[in-house]
């Protein structure tokens, strides 16, 4: 038996369970504890797992460091976007109430893009650290 | 519709434009969006201060909540003029940015560097503009940690050790300021600086606040390179890239400064914070500062270098015009804070001129830089005004500072502005001598890149701007007056 089966076995098992964990707390954020930072951190330990358990090339063939670099801001533009779109609507910056006729289900699509935003930004950009600080051990 | 969300706007367009420069795939083309964003800052930030004058201020809350609950912004003649600041040298330094930054970056980090500065810009205007002092908080950290990471860019190696060094104390300075925040809202229950203001006189707790007191303001002085707390400073300055050191130079520390009048004046008040003790600890730390400072400028032999201990004297000089209390040495200070930024870009932005070929400051390598005569004009009214000579800004700051000291009766503090003064002609005449009437040795046939167009007009734009403000002060001292006796709760 190669000695890192079981980890690559359990990594596969775990893997999808730590995504759909994320997910929930994604989209749990506007009723209970959690939100899109901590989803992002979490999806992100999601990655670090898959890196430890088979390696820095396979993971960069699914995500390539190009991708994280704009998935990272494009989470702050989906942020500030909404903001702004506030704004248009004539609101104040982030009164998400104006964002559709019903203040309530106004608030709700604001603050579900806005922690969106959140979740895309810190889950790449973790991830992002990660493989960049990976390549520099690699090389030296 | 964008009157009433300029103050916003104000913080939202580099945040937004940060983003779009990291995506954007041409150096050009991010370089073109950051000025575009500069420029159009640039206007508002004219306009709000035209808004606020005579003493109104502009509200704004965020997402529609009213305070305390929710984040207003609130604009006045004091963040006004800071806005301005930021605003101007942030144009300025991006026009000079281009030629400069690809001297000495590598082209494919150069979308990420202007992205970078972006945050930086955000996070400064963020801090002042901001009426929440745990927003401020939030805007501190964007501004600080976005720094480090242009420090860190620096041409030479040190550059990193500079960053962290700075990082070190940034991050001690940041978390004292939040402690201080928390044990604020642990006795007041409020973290909206206004509600915060009304609250202070009426806490039962009166020891927790003076401890939130005491570490904010450590915090806050470390932010801000007071002595003795500058030992950041000088490798900061000294390592950044060219453009960075100017943009520092002129915006961060005066922003950290910003922030202690705020809190000082506006958030605890004169009664609870300046009692006659501290008043008098600031007047002798600012004094150490400017004999200190200039002391270990005249030593100095590189010229970035020697450029980042004038800074913490001339910093000394606000800190002295702020522990006077008095509308004059108030509006001193303010107007100190504007006119030391503009002439410390300025002599930065020259000092990066001519460490385009050569790649150091270093004054020996610098000696007989006479291939570039208009150099001289720059260095020559950027070093005017750090002494304070009439005709350039520096005079008038000065002017006002020694007119407070008088009024107060304060004698000895006359005798050490004006022995800072002494000292500066020594410093300025040590780098101007070095550069100009020094015969270069070996004689160097200059090399290496040319200084761009913008670059020259980046230093045009701010000599003029020295001895514009130097001649015609209704605009700067006016709104630094109004600040003072608005912050003083003095009316005309």
């Amino acid at each position: 038996m190669r000695p890192d089966l079981l980890l690559k076995v359990l990594a596969k098992f775990l893997i999808p369970f730590i995504l759909i964990f994320a997910f929930y707390v994604q989209f749990h954020g506007d009723f209970s504890p959690g939100g899109g930072f901590q989803a992002g951190v979490i999806i992100s330990a999601a990655a670090v797992l898959y890196v430890l358990a088979f390696g820095l090339e396979l993971a960069e063939r699914g995500i390539p460091l190009r991708a994280l670099q704009y998935l990272s801001s494009t989470g702050i533009l989906l942020y500030t976007g909404v903001g702004v779109a506030c704004l248009l609507k004539g609101g104040n910056f982030l009164d998400y109430s104006v964002l559709l006729d019903n203040d309530v289900a106004g608030q709700h699509l604001g603050i579900i893009l806005i922690e969106l935003g959140v979740g895309i930004t810190v889950a790449s950009t973790l991830t992002l650290i990660f493989f960049t600080f990976a390549h520099w051990s690699r090389h030296s | 519709m964008i009157e009433n969300h300029m103050t916003i706007m104000l913080v939202v367009l580099p945040m937004l434009a940060a983003p779009l420069i990291a995506l954007l795939p041409s150096k050009n083309l991010s370089w073109g969006l950051a000025i575009l964003t500069a420029t159009l800052q640039l206007y508002l930030a004219v306009n709000v201060l035209l808004d606020v004058q005579g003493g109104t201020a502009i509200h704004y809350e965020l997402g529609g909540w009213a305070p305390p609950w929710g984040i207003s912004y609130r604009l006045d003649s004091l963040n006004g003029l800071m806005a301005l600041l930021v605003c101007l040298i942030n144009f300025v330094c991006l026009l000079y940015a281009k030629a400069s930054i690809e001297a000495e970056i590598p082209g494919r980090k150069l979308g990420l560097f202007y992205a970078t500065w972006q945050l930086v810009v955000t996070g400064l205007l963020g801090i002042v503009l901001t009426g929440d002092i745990f927003n401020l908080f939030v805007f501190l950290e964007i501004s600080s940690l976005s720094t480090y990471a242009l420090i860190g860019m620096g041409r030479q190696r040190q550059a990193l050790m500079a960053a962290f060094q700075y990082l070190l104390s940034g991050t001690l300075g940041a978390s004292f300021f939040l402690i201080g925040v928390g044990l604020c809202y642990a006795a007041t229950g409020t973290l909206n600086m206004q509600d915060l203001a009304s609250q202070i006189g009426q806490s039962d707790q009166p020891m927790t606040l003076y401890s939130g007191f005491a570490f904010l303001f450590t915090g806050l002085l470390l932010k801000a390179a007071i002595y003795p707390l500058h030992a950041w400073l000088p490798n900061v300055y000294q390592f950044s890239p060219q453009a960075v050191s100017a943009l520092l130079s002129a915006t961060s520390t005066k922003v950290a400064l910003y922030v202690v009048v705020r809190c000082l004046l506006d958030v605890f008040g004169v009664e609870f914070s300046l009692s006659r003790l501290f008043a008098d600890l600031l007047l002798l730390a600012g004094s150490l500062a400017i004999l200190f400072g200039s002391l270990r400028a005249i030593q100095q032999t590189d010229l970035k270098r020697l450029l980042a201990y004038s800074s913490i004297a001339q910093l000394g000089y606000s800190v002295v015009g702020l522990g006077l209390l008095t509308v004059t040495g108030l509006s001193g200070a303010l107007v100190h804070l504007f006119n030391h930024g503009i002439t410390k870009a300025a002599l930065f932005m020259g000092a990066g001129m001519l460490a385009l070929g050569p790649g150091t400051t270093l004054l020996t390598r610098l000696a007989g830089g006479t291939h570039r005569p208009w150099l001289l004009l720059l260095f020559l009214t950027g070093g005017l005004s750090l002494i304070g000579f009439p005709g350039t800004v520096g005079f008038i700051s000065k002017w006002m500072l020694a007119l407070a000291a008088i009024e107060q009766g304060h004698w000895w503090l006359l005798v050490v502005i004006l022995l800072g003064s002494l000292l500066a002609i020594l410093y300025v005449w040590k780098f101007i001598e070095t550069l100009y009437f020094v015969p270069q040795n070996p004689p160097e046939t200059s090399t290496g890149p040319v200084p761009g167009r913008g670059m020259w007009l980046a230093c045009g734009l701010l000599c003029l701007a020295i001895v514009y403000f130097g001649l015609d002060t209704r605009f700067t001292l006016g709104v630094a007056m109004d600040a003072a006796r608005q912050l003083l709760g003095v009316h005309p």
